[in-house]
């Protein structure tokens, strides 16, 4: 793979090719320009252009259609009254909470276990990161089977002898929020895991021995030592699971349908639905505004933190 | 002592595997049994005469419970999602591999400002510029059909796939670029002849990425498909949505079982390639 690149390597440098670069370099220069003109009209328009569009219809009464009469931020008040939204922002930071909570503790754990050198840990490895290779609409389908009170997990455990077992929280208005953490984190745990088990790779083998030779019991390592070293990919892995909390459209959709009611409904769900279902333009534009000043408060900083990153040339 | 903790260790690791691996153990068992048998058994138990005839119905549909033109099959929007992902991918890495390429091997004034403001394009939810996209969408006359899905995906997807190649680039040694451009290489014979080979690992890394995001992909697909552009996606939750009578749960496990299995196929014999690119790309959720 590298030869083609040794041969240019090879081709001596000489003084004389050396001035004829001034010459020769302004026509490559202009197609690396040109090169640059689809993604950039992407970036230009279809992100921060189509962004500023959709904060203008905000202000708009816009209902099926764009409607360019201004009326001020009277969609964000109808919003902020709005008891749907409230709901679905609640829901955002509860499913938020247990998502990224319950993907951080059970991927950190189960990337300790991998890296206490376990034989076989390619396996492990590919079963716990199974999940990820499939869509949200396939994870939801298959726990809304697994979670269905008459056939599901409820009656199978019934049946092995626990007659009391109760587990029927995706038909129970006050339960559906949480069944969506359950198959969130089933799906994303081995993304964490990948991240948490690269974390640890990098991790200077001298510290261990220094703690072998001192006799630190080895959970008072990862707890004191380890843990502490590892707080940037903490941060990374809390980062791009709230960016997949936020999005979350397709796994509500599949497993409760935001219900039973709106019981388990999310912003995003919100905002698709005024937009294309129900004729609300305006206020669906407004709730995904909202929505995307959530995502930078969150997100910014992280930005930053990689942009400085590269700065200082540590590089990837 | 050191025997019970590894003991332990596997132990752990085990259940945690078993759990995994259960909802996809019951997708596959309740697929391959009689609706019958899932009445009066429990999902834990294998079938006990396992057949593909719930296979057959989500795959070419049940005519008789279906109302309208089609038979409510998946196979249709199979060939609908083949024909989507195809073109899509391929578009959406050569747009990435030239771009990050050209930010990262040609010095411009502005190349770090432009990246930067494409990698926050990738943290955008879709939501936020969904109604400005179906009015661009439509104005060009593509929408509801399959090229306007493709147009769209590579829109959504090539802030990803140019952080990828620009991110490698960065790190082939600019004394390399340096003599390349000396000994007289242009912009694409660099690209062609020295640049697009080095980066082989991380185009495989980008296509399976991709090949996974696009397939997968459920909101774009509902928003610009329309009838004629449905992918699998869709498909499959308009089934599991929308069954008259009775519902069958082995034709909707059937049915998800198809929908995964190009992706399942794809992640399990690239293995390494998607474990690298997966937390690159993570953010895309």
């Amino acid at each position: 793979m590298t030869d083609p690149a040794q041969g240019v390597l090879q081709g001596s440098v000489t003084q004389q090719e050396n001035q004829q670069e001034g010459r020769r370099r302004w026509r490559p220069q202009w197609t690396a320009r040109m090169a640059l003109i689809p993604a950039m009209a992407i970036t230009i328009f279809c992100f921060y252009g189509f962004i500023i569009w959709t904060f203008v219809i905000s202000l708009t009464r816009s209902r099926l259609l764009p409607v360019y009469k201004f009326t001020g931020f009277d969609q964000y008040a109808r919003l902020f009254a709005n008891e749907r939204w409230w709901t679905a922002m609640g829901n955002l930071a509860i499913h938020g909470f247990l998502f990224i909570g319950g993907c951080i503790v059970f991927g950190y754990l189960l990337a300790i276990l991998i890296d206490r050198g376990v034989k076989a840990e390619g396996l492990y490895r590919t079963v716990f990161m199974l999940p990820l290779s499939m869509s949200f609409i396939v994870t939801g389908v298959i726990w809304q089977w697994v979670m269905n009170p008459g056939l599901g997990l409820q009656e199978a455990v019934r049946a092995l002898g626990w007659a009391g077992f109760e587990f029927n929280w995706i038909v129970r208005p006050d339960r559906s929020i949480y069944t969506l953490a359950i198959a969130g984190i089933w799906q994303q745990v081995g993304l964490c895991m990948a991240l948490f088990l690269a974390g640890l790779r990098n991790i200077d083998p001298n510290i261990w021995k220094a703690a072998r030779v001192d006799g630190i019991p080895v959970w008072r390592v990862y707890l004191h030592i380890i843990t502490p070293m590892m707080r940037a990919v903490f941060f990374t892995v809390f980062i791009l699971m709230s960016a997949i909390v936020m999005k979350a459209f397709d796994l509500v959709v599949a497993l409760t349908g935001g219900g039973p009611g709106f019981s388990s409904d999310l912003p995003a769900r919100f905002i698709v639905d005024h937009i294309l279902n129900r004729q609300e333009l305006g206020l669906g534009a407004a709730g995904a505004f909202v929505l995307l000043c959530t995502v930078i408060a969150v997100i910014a900083p992280y930005i930053y933190f990689e942009l400085q990153k590269e700065r200082s040339g540590r590089g990837h | 002592m050191m025997r019970y903790n590894r003991l332990a260790l596997y132990g752990l690791l085990s259940v945690a595997a078993i759990m995994i691996l259960l909802p996809v153990f019951i997708m596959v068992s309740t697929s391959l049994k009689s609706m019958d048998e899932i009445r009066n058994g429990s999902i834990f138990t294998l079938p006990v005469d396992p057949g593909f005839a719930a296979w057959g119905k989500a795959w070419f549909g049940d005519c008789a419970k279906t109302l309208g033109d089609t038979c409510g099959g998946l196979s249709s929007s199979f060939m609908t999602s083949v024909k989507i992902v195809i073109p899509a991918l391929f578009l959406s890495v050569g747009l990435g591999a030239v771009t990050g390429y050209s930010l990262a091997a040609w010095k411009m004034k502005g190349a770090n400002v432009m990246f930067a403001a494409l990698l926050v394009g990738m943290f955008i939810p879709p939501q936020v510029t969904l109604y400005p996209l179906i009015i661009m969408i439509r104005e060009l006359g593509i929408f509801g059909t399959i090229p306007g899905l493709i147009l769209v995906h590579v829109i959504w997807g090539v802030a990803f796939t140019t952080m990828m190649f620009r991110n490698f680039f960065k790190t082939v040694p600019q004394d390399l670029l340096k003599a390349a451009r000396i000994d007289g290489a242009g912009f694409w014979p660099l690209f062609w002849h020295v640049m697009l080979p080095l980066s082989l690992p991380i185009l495989g890394v980008a296509m399976i990425l991709q090949f996974t995001y696009i397939w997968n992909d459920f909101l774009l697909g509902l928003t610009f498909g329309g009838r004629a552009g449905q992918p699998m996606t869709v498909a499959l939750n308009n089934l599991v949505g929308s069954q008259f009578g009775e519902k069958e749960y082995n034709v909707d496990m059937a049915a998800t079982m198809l929908t995964a299995l190009p992706t399942l196929a794809v992640y399990l014999l690239s293995g390494r390639l998607f474990v690298r690119g997966i937390a690159a790309g993570a953010v895309k959720g």
